[in-house]
């Protein structure tokens, strides 16, 4: 079971976006994405999930085409959380993560009850009733991604579930950056596949199963972080020069700068 | 915080809505007594005059604004929705400006027959403007729409660019027409709903409750469309179908009233606006609460329209606008207060 794109390439008014991208995202792992501002990264998700048609290539959940998915069987095994979200208009909270339970049909209590426990999960329980248009940024998502949760909250009978995250820490201090890799890795105990745009290296390289490197469109190198992450190719993507040491805890890689 | 539960609202609108009926049956330039009025309803005519008066002219005009402030209303908070706009009205997809370019060509070409030129009971400025309304909605929807889809942004733009059109060629009908066509025009495009018959009541009856049976099926696409499009299609949402089905029963709304009871300005803009300060922005509750408000505010206005100025009549516009304006600035400046 996976969320997969086989040589897709992406063409628009005169640029290659993206070129000749093949990539697994495997049910159960992690899959962090990496690479320079304007490197394909975004696209890339936008392929995945349907937001644009690829140029050229194909795209397929759990081994059928992503095209042919009924729009609301797809909603139930595949959510995804934007960079940003334009809600202007006063929601509660809870309101909010309660859209994500639009695809679902379990009951206005079960459906609270998600809704609680999602809002908990991400440490917004206090922001129940709260107004959305009032919240700060870091506030702001946690509630969206409570709302993804909440889309995936369940297993579903049509597959495994997919949840592909575009920078969903880049509002969070040191604290909820860390309760978001570590929701990102019990979702993926339970068999969820995700995928996520992360701009930290560091952060990447502790949560990922597979870390792929992103390089003007196409992908520069993908695998295990310890053997992907080399000072050289820093230096080639980023142009910067750096250290990889170990982390003493997690024995993970540790890109200092 | 917000004031109201989306039921109380509900509930205390049903009661304000029979009250302001009542009411509305007994005021105007003849007062009939409640009593008279209640038993005439049961069928227990008082007099004769009093039937008259209450089944021809007082009855189906309230019941014309009931319905059409609903569907100004209910359709003004699909719009606001739609836009993802909380001050969008439906007059947004051109409808009202190519309305009243339609109700205005009728009078300036067609004057002499307006009077006697029934066309199945409805006046020809009434067609006229349903065309004209129907018309302007369908060139706005072809002008923002691509093969990728509907372009909210394009439509709203499109919806401008037709407004100042209409509003041009609006203009250029007047400077064309005699004095007594100019009074019809500018009449007209104060909405007025003193001509109601049974005919049209019917009409615009069935309008209303097609649009009360059908909006409700698209309430949580339009909750998730508020957090933009693309997040709606992930929620498993047929954008692009909820899209032109909405734009279709408001353009049919909106183009039936404004053919029946001409310009009515403001219920549609600014009464989903006061509901969801009320109540919150949830579609499920927003919808149907706005209906009733509009109504409510229609028949009380109505009633007004009727006795400020005995023995004549204020064209109900006027009353919309010079009742509602007010009560919106102080909902804005009460909201400034609690921020």
């Amino acid at each position: 079971m996976t969320l997969s794109a086989s040589n897709i390439s992406l063409h628009l008014s005169g640029f290659d976006l993206l070129r000749n991208i093949s990539l697994e995202v495997e049910a159960g792992q992690v899959t962090a994405i990496v690479g320079p501002n304007g490197a394909g990264k975004s696209s890339l998700l936008k392929v995945l999930t349907g937001e644009m048609p690829p140029s050229q290539g194909d795209v397929s959940l759990n081994h059928r085409p992503l095209e042919q998915w009924p729009l609301l069987d797809r909603a139930q095994v595949l959510a995804v959380l934007p960079q940003h979200t334009l809600l202007n208009f006063p929601f509660t909270a809870d309101e909010v993560v309660g859209l994500g339970r639009i695809p679902h049909k379990t009951g206005l209590a079960k459906d609270s009850q998600i809704i609680a426990e999602a809002l908990e999960l991400v440490d917004a329980s206090y922001l129940q009733k709260r107004f959305y248009t009032q919240m700060s940024g870091g506030e702001k998502q946690r509630v969206q991604l409570a709302r993804v949760l909440a889309q995936i909250w369940q297993p579903s009978h049509l597959g495994r579930q997919f949840l592909v995250l575009d920078e969903p820490t880049s509002a969070f201090d040191l604290s909820h950056q860390k309760l978001t890799l570590d929701i990102v890795r019990q979702l993926a105990d339970r068999g969820v596949g995700v995928i996520m745009v992360l701009h930290d290296l560091n952060l990447a390289a502790r949560c990922a199963d597979n870390l792929v490197v992103f390089d003007g469109g196409v992908i520069a190198a993908q695998g295990n972080p310890k053997e992907v992450l080399t000072e050289q190719l820093i230096d080639k993507v980023f142009g910067v020069k750096s250290i990889i040491a170990q982390h003493p805890v997690t024995k993970r890689p540790l890109v200092i700068t | 915080m917000r004031r109201f539960s989306a039921q109380s609202l509900i509930w205390a609108l049903a009661i304000l809505l029979p009250v302001a009926v009542l009411i509305s049956l007994v005021v105007g330039t003849v007062n009939i007594s409640l009593s008279d009025a209640v038993s005439t309803l049961v069928g227990k005519a008082a007099s004769s005059q009093t039937e008259t008066i209450l089944f021809d002219i007082r009855l189906p005009r309230i019941l014309m604004a009931i319905f059409v402030g609903a569907v100004l209303a209910s359709t003004g908070a699909v719009m606001q929705g739609l836009f993802r706009n909380p001050l969008a009205d439906p007059s947004l997809i051109g409808v009202s400006s190519g309305a009243s370019v339609g109700a205005s060509l009728m009078i300036v070409t067609a004057g002499g027959f307006i009077q006697s030129g029934a066309l199945v009971g409805l006046s020809l400025v009434a067609v006229g403007a349903f065309i004209g309304g129907f018309a302007a909605t369908l060139l706005v929807y072809r002008l923002a729409t691509s093969g990728i889809g509907t372009s909210v942004t394009t439509m709203l733009l499109a919806g401008i660019a037709i407004g100042a059109l209409a509003g041009a060629l609006n203009s250029l009908l007047s400077y064309f027409s005699d004095n007594d066509m100019l009074r019809q025009i500018s009449l007209w495009q104060m909405g007025n709903l003193s001509g109601a018959s049974w005919l049209k009541v019917s009409l615009m009856g069935a309008v209303a409750l097609l649009l009360m049976l059908l909006f409700p099926r698209d309430s949580k696409a339009l909750n998730a469309l508020l957090l933009g499009e693309s997040e709606a299609r992930h929620l498993g949402i047929d954008v692009q179908r909820v899209k032109r089905r909405l734009i279709v029963l408001t353009a049919l709304g909106v183009g039936v009233s404004v053919a029946l009871a001409g310009l009515v300005g403001f219920v549609g803009l600014i009464m989903p606006h006061i509901v969801r300060l009320a109540i919150g922005p949830d579609h499920r509750w927003l919808v149907p609460a706005s209906a009733l408000a509009g109504a409510t505010l229609l028949v009380i206005a109505d009633s007004l329209a009727r006795i400020v100025v005995i023995p004549a009549e204020l064209p109900t516009g006027i009353l919309t606008a010079l009742l509602g304006a007010p009560f919106f600035v102080a909902l804005l400046l009460q909201q400034r207060k609690d921020v």
